[in-house]
């Protein structure tokens, strides 16, 4: 009983999704081969992005304080600091959705506020993956993946429906395309929030806490699919974690950030043998327990 | 910021045949869904009026023009009136609510992200479809109204006016300009509740509190809005 209710759901929602995006492919060839997307959806580059002298405050709250950090071009860059700290609204600036008081961001060598304000487009791809998933909650799980997609008409309808079942594959989501929103676990919407940004195939990922609602099996999955995406192509990834086995694992050099500063930049091995003492009280408690007690 | 807004979303006007999956929802979720409920009313407000109008008509001996006072009062005054500020109670707070839900719980920022205009994607196709659906539903209560009228006009034996009387003044008294003054309102106030709970839901902030909010400011400022426009509409087209 229920299952034929399910599949009548899932007919009505596939009608649905064919009066709302196009009939895909022809009669005689469904899976179309020759459907290629254009040329805007090509291999990534990695950007380089330089923070010069960034200051935020929200009123009376100085969050960021004179950030200056460099990440190159293809590495992966892991934040980690305590709760509050301000790592998220960084994150925020890189994707310009919020504007600093003072100090810029280059990427690529552009200064990407003054570009803003001139009306400039950019020539890379950005994508971030937010703390709170942020899914499109009127649309469906495969809409929310595909909707940069069809937004931008970067590839035939055909085409759209494979990526989004492959990257939904990826996040170990296969089939899952015509769930809604709502009927998603918070590491589910994780996931989806994930292979929505890894749909735009974009130069420059961000992500905020990934790893935050996952169980330990699907965080390691999550780590294998961000190291199996550095060596097939190369993008910069950012990644905002908790999860300091996480971060050490990925990243090629991580950030502490504390108290809206940044007090130490290095490769993990670095990490580790810093003597600065918020970052041997952070690592200490985060890996081994906790303090004091 | 407000005008900033109106302007942006009418600059988008140009990127609707690419939306128009996103501008039919709209239209059936305010067109279809308003249908039933403007009905009702139009019935019930065209009733009484001929009922208050007829009898007090009919004391003098004059209630033949009852047709003519009940169709100039829905097609210049009550069936706009009346049907926006039912289509902001129903249509506009909802457009607060879910809009401002999309800025509170950051979809909005994701929006961006994807280099997708959240006024192109979510206030565009609410305005234009409000454009189109509330003189169409000004018409259809129209209708509903005067028919209303009719119906109590000949069967209250106070005042007891036929049909074919009744219609007849009615005709006699509704030109085109009337039309138009009418409809002319209705566009006016459709724009209206969309730019009200467009504007209302992207400047939610606060949590679920904010969104409540919003709903309810959405709601208020509409009312206001459309009333002021109503006399302004009114003097100009005298
Ligand atoms: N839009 C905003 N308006 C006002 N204050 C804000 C805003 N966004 C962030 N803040 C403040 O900025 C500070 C840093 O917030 P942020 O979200 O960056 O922390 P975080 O380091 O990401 O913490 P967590 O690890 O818990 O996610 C907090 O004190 C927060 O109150
Ligand atoms: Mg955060």
């Amino acid at each position: 009983m229920a299952t034929e209710k399910e599949n009548g759901r899932k007919k009505e929602n596939s009608v649905m999704d064919k009066v709302l995006h196009g009939f895909p492919g022809s009669f005689f060839d469904p899976e179309d081969q020759g459907a290629e997307c254009s040329a805007d959806y090509s291999e990534p580059h990695g950007v380089d992005i330089r923070i010069v002298g960034l200051n935020k405050s929200f009123g009376e709250n100085h969050v960021l304080k004179d950030i200056n950090l460099e990440i190159k071009a293809g590495e992966t860059f892991s934040i980690i600091g305590p709760s509050g700290t301000g790592k998220s609204v960084l994150l925020k600036h890189i994707v310009k959705l919020e504007a600093p008081d003072s100090g810029r961001i280059y990427i690529d060598e552009h200064d990407i506020f003054a570009e803003m304000k001139r009306g400039t487009s950019r020539d890379y791809r950005y994508s971030m993956v937010f703390q709170t998933s942020a899914l499109f909650n009127s649309l469906s799980v495969g809409e929310n993946v595909g909707l940069w997609l069809r937004e931008k008409r970067v590839c035939p309808e055909v085409r759209i429906r494979r990526i989004i079942r492959d990257k939904l594959r990826l996040v170990g989501l296969q089939g899952k395309e015509d769930l809604m929103t709502s009927e998603l676990s918070g590491g589910m919407k994780k996931r989806v929030a994930i292979a929505r940004s890894l749909a735009m195939n974009p130069d420059l990922i961000l992500y905020d806490e990934p790893t935050a609602e996952l169980d330990p099996v699907t965080s390691d999955e999550l780590a294998r699919v961000i190291m199996d995406l550095k060596k097939e192509v190369s993008l910069t990834s950012i990644i905002v974690s908790h999860d300091l086995n996480f971060a050490f694992h990925l990243s090629d050099r991580l950030a502490m950030i504390h108290d809206g500063r940044i007090i130490e930049t290095g490769t993990p091995e670095q990490i580790r043998a810093s003597d600065n003492p918020h970052i041997k009280k952070f690592l200490y408690t985060t890996t081994k327990g906790i303090s004091g007690v | 910021m407000i005008a900033k807004l109106l302007g942006q979303t009418i600059f988008f006007f140009k990127e609707a045949p690419r939306n128009l999956p996103s501008i039919f929802k709209q239209l059936s979720d305010i067109g279809i869904g308003t249908l039933p409920i403007a009905a009702l009313m139009a019935f019930f407000v065209g009733m009484v009026l001929a009922l208050q109008t007829g009898t007090q008509l009919a004391l003098y001996g004059t209630q033949e023009v009852i047709g003519a006072i009940v169709g100039l009062s829905m097609v210049k005054e009550l069936g706009p009136v009346m049907t926006a500020l039912l289509v902001a109670g129903r249509v506009g707070s909802s457009m607060a609510a879910e809009i401002g839900a999309m800025k509170v719980y950051e979809e909005i920022d994701a929006l961006k992200t994807l280099e997708i205009d959240p006024v192109r994607y979510l206030a565009m196709p609410r305005m234009l479809a409000c454009l189109l659906a509330v003189p169409a539903l000004v018409i259809f209560s129209i209708i509903i109204g005067v028919l209303g009228g009719g119906l109590i006009s000949s069967v209250t034996p106070a005042i007891n006016v036929p049909l074919s009387v009744y219609f007849e003044n009615l005709v006699r008294a509704i030109g085109y300009e009337e039309i138009f003054k009418g409809l002319l309102k209705a566009v006016v106030f459709g724009g209206i509740v969309a730019h009200v709970g467009c504007y209302v839901g992207f400047k939610t902030s606060g949590g679920a509190r904010g969104i409540g909010q919003a709903t309810t400011r959405a709601v208020v400022l509409a009312f206001i809005l459309i009333m002021v426009a109503d006399y302004f509409l009114t003097r100009l087209t005298l």
